[in-house]
């Protein structure tokens, strides 16, 4: 086991090195660099002003040399300057972070909520009329472009009703009113309502399938049928033997999810106007800010590895012959 | 003759298997009516979907403009299906291209193992741990946003799940025994993977392909509604759908039916590969 353990962190290294060569590589493709970005729209900024920019920036250094400088302090937990406003990124992404946590957690709280019994309910009545319904439903929710539905949703509840805040996360006037007391909560929670919902229904499906399926897998297994032969009511048979074998591997993949929550937040984000990570990414990627996006996007990586990383440690736990291999 | 009446009876058994899953005909009649009116666009639309007519701007849906106008008079019905045309063509193209380098690499790693398959695997992992969308956004900027552009962008960055899948066919296969009896008869390696492994391990790639497509689309609709994917006055439905979205509020239809066309296509084709999967797996059948 402990070799194994070793084995699977050395591992990781190389994929971190990956993930930060091939971001950095990719942003410092595009044409243009932070300084030209930022100089965009004063014109008559001359090529000398440009040219000290650029010097500020490092990016008259060659790419590998910018890389060593870069890594070297990220090593460190130094991420740098936003090159937009000079803010630390850190101080910028711990800002930004609670925001898009909170609307994750919650949503992924209420896709865990639902998905867990439609995947057993579809599992264990497989071709019923509730699973074909169930399944309908949750790829409804997988094929809807996530933004069209919180455009309708803004558009009816928003404007057309006006029931819902339609941007931001808080109301305009909020400023006065005491954090975290009852009408703070509420409106903030109102402004979540709508991101949240459109969050949770298209991104269901995953789960719910998933659930499914591994329900399924198990359900046929020879220890179910001896349960079951034993004279174990079915209640006992399918909550207690199956469901613990059938959600551990439901658990483990919630690692991997992280890249497409960022993903998802870039687009949520925007169609709500929320100032959250994926606002921030999408700002950095689009003024070329390199030390704005690493630092996003490393620590996101390597969360996923770890994520990914645990799982597999749990599966070498009650697995030995993962371990073996 | 003999091998041949093989393949046929697996193919109309999947055929026949697909036939019987409700939710996969659904499917398949969704992906059907989309394409045929997509390739048809020509003989079907009623208007030039760019004829501008100023006197008619965003009419709401009537007799004559199904689907009403847009901000110019355009024709939304007929925009549409010419925009169905652009939208498959980058799904399956997109499709395509992921698919070509899934199986290439999926294969080289299956087969050889070792330090190739090392390499493939890790890329795989560092292309699995940043979000597709930054690579996406970013390659975009970089290429400058054209219809050809998206389809490779998204081909290059959706290839993970296709190289998965057949490098696990290529493991399950690689020692069976009509492997080992080709190696004996003098077989090349490209030869016995691409005549003898390949083809008995499509089946997964053939579902993975299937819902990729509804996932192509979806992703070209998002970068549209970035302003990064197909641009005006090109009709794709992510670029009506994102031009519409400034006018929503008296304007609804111009929003709405291009979302609902993305939506029923990308069912279609989701309905349609898990019904496929169903069909070519029988594990999960009672």
């Amino acid at each position: 086991m402990f070799t194994y353990i070793i084995k699977r962190i050395l591992l990781m290294i190389p994929i971190l090195f990956g993930i930060t060569i091939l971001s950095f590589g990719v942003m410092h493709m595009a044409p243009g660099g932070p300084a030209e970005a930022q100089m965009e729209f004063s014109s008559k900024a001359s090529s000398e002003a440009r040219e000290r920019l650029r010097i500020l920036y490092g990016a008259d250094q060659p790419i590998h040399k910018q890389y060593a400088t870069w890594i070297t302090k990220f090593v460190t937990l130094d991420f740098g300057v936003a090159f937009a406003d000079g803010r630390k990124v850190k101080d910028k992404i711990l800002q930004s972070l609670p925001i898009t946590l909170t609307i994750n957690l919650l949503s992924l709280g209420l896709v865990l909520m639902i998905a867990i019994p439609i995947g057993i309910m579809s599992a264990t009545r497989q071709y019923s009329l509730l699973d074909r319904f169930t399944t309908i439903f949750v790829f409804v929710g997988f094929s809807t472009p996530s933004f069209w539905l919180a455009l309708l949703l803004i558009y009816l509840l928003g404007v057309q009703w006006g029931v819902l805040p339609i941007s931001g996360i808080q109301s305009l006037g909020i400023d006065g009113i005491e954090k975290w007391s009852w009408r703070w909560l509420l409106d903030v929670g109102a402004h979540l309502v709508l991101p949240v919902f459109v969050s949770a229904f298209t991104g269901l499906a995953g789960l719910s399938r998933y659930m499914r399926n591994n329900m399924l897998e198990v359900l046929r297994q020879d220890y179910i049928r001896t349960a079951r032969a034993k004279g174990l009511p079915e209640r006992e048979v399918i909550y207690k033997h199956a469901l613990r074998n059938a959600l551990m591997p439901v658990i483990t993949i919630l690692g991997l999810a992280i890249p497409g929550i960022i993903g998802g937040s870039v687009i949520m984000e925007t169609v709500f106007s929320i100032p959250g990570m994926g606002q921030l990414l999408y700002q950095a990627v689009f003024s070329r800010d390199y030390n704005l996006a690493m630092g996003i996007l490393v620590p996101a990586a390597f969360l996923t590895m770890l994520g990914n990383f645990l799982a597999d440690i749990a599966y070498a736990f009650t697995d030995p012959r993962i371990r073996l291999r | 003759m003999n091998k041949n009446q093989k393949s046929e009876s697996f193919f109309t058994r999947t055929i026949q298997l697909l036939l019987q899953n409700k939710l996969a005909v659904l499917g398949g009649a969704m992906v059907l009516t989309v394409f045929v009116l997509s390739i048809f666009a020509p003989l079907i639309a009623p208007y030039d979907p760019s004829a501008i007519d100023i006197k008619n701007i965003l009419m709401g849906p009537t007799l004559s403009h199904p689907l009403g106008t847009d901000e110019l008079g355009r024709d939304v019905f007929s925009r549409m299906l010419w925009g169905g045309r652009i939208s498959l063509e980058v799904g399956f193209i997109a499709v395509g291209i992921a698919t070509l380098i899934g199986i290439m690499l999926g294969s080289l790693a299956g087969y050889y193992g070792g330090w190739i398959d090392s390499i493939v695997m890790r890329s795989v992992d560092v292309m699995l741990s940043i979000p597709t969308i930054f690579l996406v956004l970013t390659v975009i900027a970089i290429l400058e946003p054209s219809i050809i552009n998206i389809m490779i962008v998204i081909g290059l960055t959706s290839w993970m799940e296709p190289a998965r899948l057949v490098r696990a066919e290529f493991i399950s296969l690689r020692e069976r025994e009509f492997v080992l009896a080709a190696h004996a008869m003098g077989g090349t390696d490209t030869r016995i993977m691409m005549k003898h492994i390949l083809p008995n391990g499509l089946s997964p790639i053939f579902v993975s392909a299937t819902m990729g497509i509804g996932g192509a689309i979806l992703i070209e609709s998002a970068l549209s509604f970035l302003g990064l994917g197909v641009q005006p006055p090109t009709p794709s439905w992510g670029s009506l759908l994102s031009s519409g979205k400034d006018n929503i509020e008296i304007a609804w239809w111009l929003s709405a039916f291009p979302g609902l066309a993305i939506l029923i296509t990308v069912l279609g084709y989701n309905l349609l590969g898990e019904g496929l999967r169903d069909a070519l797996d029988p594990r999960q059948r009672e």
